[in-house]
């Protein structure tokens, strides 16, 4: 495989709804400004690029079959080679690991990945009713199907199995607000506490509207090369560009009704799930046999068994071995507050049951931030420094691809430039992590970002 | 309405009716010049209803059986015939041996594993809330059934209702839905 560089991106503005401009024209924004970024024109990046991936979760939304190609004809991309992929919430991860794919394979030197959604062409309870469609239509949907639910019903089983409370949900989403402030591209600008969180309407017990991610139009776009690519674009635009490489990529999977998710065994648990630094430690080989006395079985519906597989692979590719060390940041998929706190597990950022006390622990928040919290513990590993879904808003085809372009914004050291404040940038970040994950935890992706030294 | 279609129609005027978005005026320049043409740049947008439709003949395939266990108040679930790995929600092959699964007939009685009270809901469920959706673990099965928990005060929802014991009860009319069965606190009052 060849090496695959991420050298460019573009977010349009996130909104509740974008009726000024039609989903191929909201793209062009996100194309444009990456583009821009590279210090090319439009005419100039068409001739240079081989290709592109489109990324869109739902026919429904638009009631328009092949978004597709109307974005690729759009921006002018036709006739070179495209499709879409789908894969509900981690669509925007899966586009950024195809075009990685065009790029490692030899078949593209320079590919695009665009993605989009437009979920403002129906009401908000019609929409939860489309997403609620990814789930069996047979067996969950006619039960009550909304996903705000389901992942109340997998935060009722870690509050029951850890002991996790509200309140530590309550400072993911205080974290993200706060950290949004600082980026003009999120959707919510808000200052809160944690009984701001607790206090707003309850929507599935125990979350409520502030613990849950909005939906959104918007797009985003993201430019990955091979080296011989890079030369071509830095022939073109007369500058070198920085270098921020794809080292690591990962997918997982689990099944689409979360009743039938297996409960495994200790062993089980540590041949096929467990990370190398936590199978490798007498001390956390003993608190997961404590764990497995107790009762717990993994995944169950409190874990995401894709989210660990796709951690895993990519660590391994990556060469990680303790993930909460040697990343300097993650921008990963905090639909709910709750599934931030299941993520870090799956992550390995902490240990199975440790979710809630690590995220009132203050290791996940950003140093330059006032929070109004009391934080033990220092920054070690800032998650969603962007804001996240829950603030920034989630146009889901474009999600993945927002995490992606504000990772290379990250590792290229421009953060100031784009969000006009340098709070947000991470001190001489060198490695993060964005993770895309779908329904109930059925498609997971993690990739890996580099800085080259 | 539309006219019927007459094979020898050759007329070159569209029919008109008076179905659905109907716009008798919209505003717009008297003349159009340069200016005028620019200054559509700063038109709002245009936007309107357009409702939607559709029916569809949904079939529960190998599934089948078990939508009529429950009209006739059997709980059916599958099991693998070499493992006896068996599954609360049906499935018509075992996803670690491939095997083809059998019909089982799975206890009425269950336990609590998890739980939500939905507050608000998909648009078809609004109406219905707040109402519970519950994950039930039974006897001798590995996994798990959602379903609707009734006979619990959803306002006053707590952690100590995972691990209550549940039973099944059954809709005297039958709809063909997963909602023909829905459970109740084993301590309820017999129908």
């Amino acid at each position: 495989m060849r090496p695959v560089y991420a050298v460019s991106g573009g977010v349009s503005k996130f909104a509740k709804a974008r009726p000024d401009k039609t989903f191929q024209a909201v793209v062009k924004e996100a194309y444009d400004y990456a583009i821009n970024d590279l210090g090319l024109d439009f005419q100039q990046f068409a001739e240079l690029v081989d290709g592109s991936v489109a990324s869109y979760f739902s026919d429904h939304f638009q009631r328009q079959l092949m978004s597709g190609i109307m974005a690729q004809d759009y921006l002018g991309l036709c006739p070179k080679p495209s499709h879409r992929v789908e894969g509900g919430g981690a669509t925007g991860g899966i586009c950024f690991q195809e075009a990685w794919k065009q790029i490692a394979s030899g078949y593209m030197d320079i590919c695009v990945a665009y993605g989009f959604e437009t979920m403002s062409h129906v009401e908000t309870w019609k929409g939860n009713e489309f997403i609620a469609l990814a789930s069996d239509v047979s067996f969950d949907y006619p039960v009550g199907g909304f996903y705000s639910g389901y992942y109340a019903m997998m935060v009722t089983r870690h509050m029951k199995e850890f002991g996790t409370t509200v309140e530590q949900l309550a400072h993911v989403s205080v974290k993200n607000y706060m950290n949004a402030f600082y980026n003009p591209y999120a959707q919510k600008h808000q200052r809160l506490t944690i009984q701001d969180v607790r206090n707003s309407p309850m929507v599935a017990w125990p979350l409520t509207r502030l613990d849950i991610c909005v939906m959104s139009d918007g797009a985003a776009a993201a430019i990955l090369c091979s080296e011989e690519g890079l030369t071509k674009l830095e022939q073109a635009a007369g500058r070198r560009l920085p270098r921020v490489k794809v080292t690591g990529i990962g997918k997982g999977t689990d099944a689409m009704r979360m009743a039938d998710r297996p409960h495994d065994d200790y062993d089980k648990f540590m041949k096929a799930y467990a990370l190398p630094h936590e199978a490798n430690s007498k001390e956390t080989q003993a608190y997961y046999k404590k764990l497995w006395n107790k009762g717990f079985r993994y995944p169950g519906v409190h874990s995401f068994r894709a989210g660990r597989m796709a951690g895993k692979q990519a660590y391994q590719m990556a060469g990680i071995s303790d993930p909460l060390k040697q990343i300097d940041f993650i921008e990963l998929h905090d639909a709910y507050t709750s599934s931030e706190i299941q993520t870090y597990e799956d992550m390995g950022l902490c240990r199975y049951g440790e979710g809630g006390s690590f995220a009132e622990s203050g290791k996940a928040f950003m140093p330059g931030v006032k929070y109004g919290l009391k934080l033990k513990e220092k920054a070690i590993c800032p998650v969603n420094p962007s804001g996240g879904l829950i603030a920034c808003g989630h146009p889901v085809g474009a999600t993945g691809l927002m995490q992606a372009v504000f990772a290379i914004w990250q590792l290229q050291g421009t953060i100031e430039k784009h969000f006009q404040s340098p709070v947000l940038q991470i001190k001489d970040a060198r490695r993060g992590a964005i993770h895309s994950h779908a329904g109930t935890g059925t498609y997971v992706t993690v990739s890996i970002l580099e800085r080259e030294k | 309405m539309a006219k019927k279609n007459n094979n020898n129609n050759t007329e070159a005027r569209r029919e008109e009716n008076l179905d659905g978005t109907i716009v008798f005026n919209l505003p717009f320049p008297k003349k159009l010049d340069k200016a005028s043409l620019k200054a559509l740049k700063e038109m709002t947008p245009i936007v309107k209803r357009q409702p939607y439709h559709v029916e569809y003949l949904h079939s529960y395939g190998q599934d089948s059986p078990w939508f009529a266990g429950l009209t006739n108040r059997v709980f059916l679930g599958n099991r693998d015939p070499q493992t006896g790995y068996t599954y609360a929600t049906p499935r018509g092959a075992d996803m670690y041996t491939g095997n083809e699964t059998e019909w089982v007939q799975l206890p009425n009685e269950g336990k609590v594993h998890a739980f939500t009270v939905c507050h608000f809901g998909s648009e078809e469920f609004l109406p219905e809330t707040p109402f519970v959706l519950a994950l039930i673990e039974f006897e001798g099965a590995n996994t798990l059934f959602l379903t609707r928990l009734l006979g619990v005060d959803p306002n006053a929802a707590s952690l100590d209702w995972i691990g209550m014991k549940v039973q099944a009860r059954y809709l005297r009319n039958s709809k063909l839905k997963p909602t023909d069965v829905y459970f109740v606190p084993a301590d309820a009052e017999a129908e």
